[in-house]
């Protein structure tokens, strides 16, 4: 347990850092975010450009939505953070930096970055969203990081299979998960220290990573520098940053991250009733397909005639088998051309030309997956704001 | 004599390639720019909440009809669920300040 005294005192000179700053904070720019208390300030962090500003310790950015539509891959200085526990490790270093593999295995590893990267490399595309992306848009609101749609990104990730580590450990008869932690921790020792599992099948289905590039480059600090747990076509809180510690267990594990937070309504579509207490609840999964239109922001004023559409769908790994996009607010849809196919857990881009006749238009698009999950016209709603995938609709005025 | 000499070459030897092969991030952040609002027990709320996350975590929070409610619910989380470890007759106090404050 920490000090109060050097509680106190640190609140104290960081309420003065913030005094001092004051002006610079006014000297910022700042967005608004489309809900309720949604203004932000756009910040400059090392390594990102301008990002929107969720909190500052530990730090949270939100990519601007704009940048979704520059392409597929959502480049590294762009690409959203999201931690827990502010006690990130600021000062590693990646000549000593270690990966420990052990618990129900045969033999415990400590791997080093440069181990690691001897072994044979893979590469996927895929995408990662923060389990609350959106959550500013529940109606009733919830509690949590208000974040619009920005907190998702697609990005080439380079590592090694989390298979060949653990075949190279040789798990044991009987051992159930697979159990991850990284080097960001909480300030208080009372604090739950952020830990993530997996079910061994899936942790070894030759698809979860451990990644240390990405898109081309080292993972920039904030993104895990340097080594990330992927997960394909599951929400980011699975993809542990700064991953250092992974232990195989022969139960299931029990820690406050997985028992009690990240978790979501056990009924069939995973909602309750708006406003009400789920009786049971299972850990946060695949992600929910979602589609977007990335040129047109809501609110924009179009002319009359004929236009192209453009934006991004995705699910949770089976594939994107249509994107219909609607001109009259949901009465008639069209399917759209799909872009290129970059893998089952990227952005798939599509664009439609369209015909727009004046007045105040409803935009809509609507995503089918392989499987035939679809999004519901209606949001569905739980108590953690999680898994948001209603139909997305952009209002324009077109003369 | 002599041994101790060469020895602490190489230890500065081993130093020195420590230093050139490591290179630590030493990641800076901006400097932390929100503050809380001005208002009631100001100073309990940044003695206790400030310690382990900034203040835009509470400026950010939604607005809601009870404010009372959610913000006692809140601070409960924190102590219960996070280990915050709030004196109890702080409680109130911030409970109070962030009902009023935001």
């Amino acid at each position: 347990m920490f000090d109060r005294r050097d509680l106190l005192k640190g609140a104290g000179l960081a309420a003065m850092a913030a005094t001092l700053n004051s002006t610079k904070a006014l000297a910022l720019e700042t967005v608004t975010l489309p809900f309720g208390n949604g203004e932000r300030p756009l910040v400059k962090y090392p390594q990102k450009r301008p990002l929107i500003g969720l909190t500052s310790r530990p730090p949270q950015l939100e990519t601007p939505f704009a940048i979704f539509n520059d392409g597929p891959i959502t480049p590294n200085n762009a690409f959203f953070v999201r931690y827990h526990l502010a006690g990130l490790p600021y000062d590693l270093d990646p000549d000593k930096f270690t990966l420990e593999v052990k618990g129900k295995v045969d033999k415990a590893l400590k791997l080093s970055l440069k181990d690691i990267k001897k072994m044979k490399a893979t590469e996927i595309v895929a995408v990662t969203q923060c389990s609350g992306n959106s959550r500013g848009f529940f109606e009733p609101r919830v509690a949590g990081g208000q974040l619009a749609n920005g907190a998702m990104g697609n990005a080439r990730w380079r590592g090694v299979p989390l298979k060949t580590v653990l075949d190279m450990a040789g798990v044991q008869a009987g051992a159930k998960q697979v159990v991850f932690g990284g080097m960001d921790g909480p300030v208080s020792d009372k604090t739950p220290d952020f830990t993530k599992a997996l079910d061994l099948a899936h942790a070894s289905d030759g698809e979860v990573m451990l990644a240390y590039g990405m898109n081309g480059e080292d993972l920039p600090f904030l993104n895990g520098f340097p080594l990330r747990l992927v997960v394909p076509g599951y929400y980011g809180t699975y993809w542990v940053k700064h991953l250092n510690e992974i232990t195989v267990i022969d139960s299931v594990y029990d820690g406050f991250w997985m028992k009690s937070a990240y978790r979501i309504p056990d009924t069939p579509d995973n909602s309750v009733e708006p406003g009400t207490t789920p009786k049971a609840t299972i850990p946060i999964n695949r992600f929910t397909i979602r589609s977007f239109i990335t040129n047109v922001p809501d609110g924009a004023k179009l002319k009359a005639g004929r236009t192209t559409l453009r934006g991004i769908a995705f699910d949770g790994g089976k594939g994107i088998k249509d994107v219909s996009v609607s001109t009259d607010g949901g009465k008639t849809w069209a399917s759209a051309k799909l872009g290129k196919d970059l893998g089952k857990y990227s952005f798939r881009e599509w664009k439609l030309p369209v015909k727009l006749a004046a007045g105040q238009v409803e935009l809509k698009v609507r995503a089918t997956s392989n499987s035939g999950e679809t999004q519901p016209d209606t949001p569905r709603w739980n108590p953690a704001g999680y898994l948001r995938n209603v139909v997305e609709t952009v209002r324009v005025s077109v003369a | 004599m002599q041994r101790t000499v060469l020895s602490a070459i190489a230890l500065a030897a081993a130093a020195l390639v420590g230093s050139v092969l490591a290179a630590p991030v030493n990641y800076k952040t901006p400097d932390e720019t929100a503050a809380f609002k001005p208002g009631p027990n100001l100073e309990v709320v940044q003695g206790n909440c400030a310690a382990c996350h900034s203040s835009d975590y509470i400026a950010t929070q939604p607005p809601m009809k009870d404010k009372k409610a959610f913000w006692q619910a809140e601070v409960t989380k924190m102590i219960k669920v996070y280990g915050a470890p709030i004196a109890d007759a702080d409680v109130g106090k911030i409970v109070d300040y962030l009902a009023a404050t935001y």
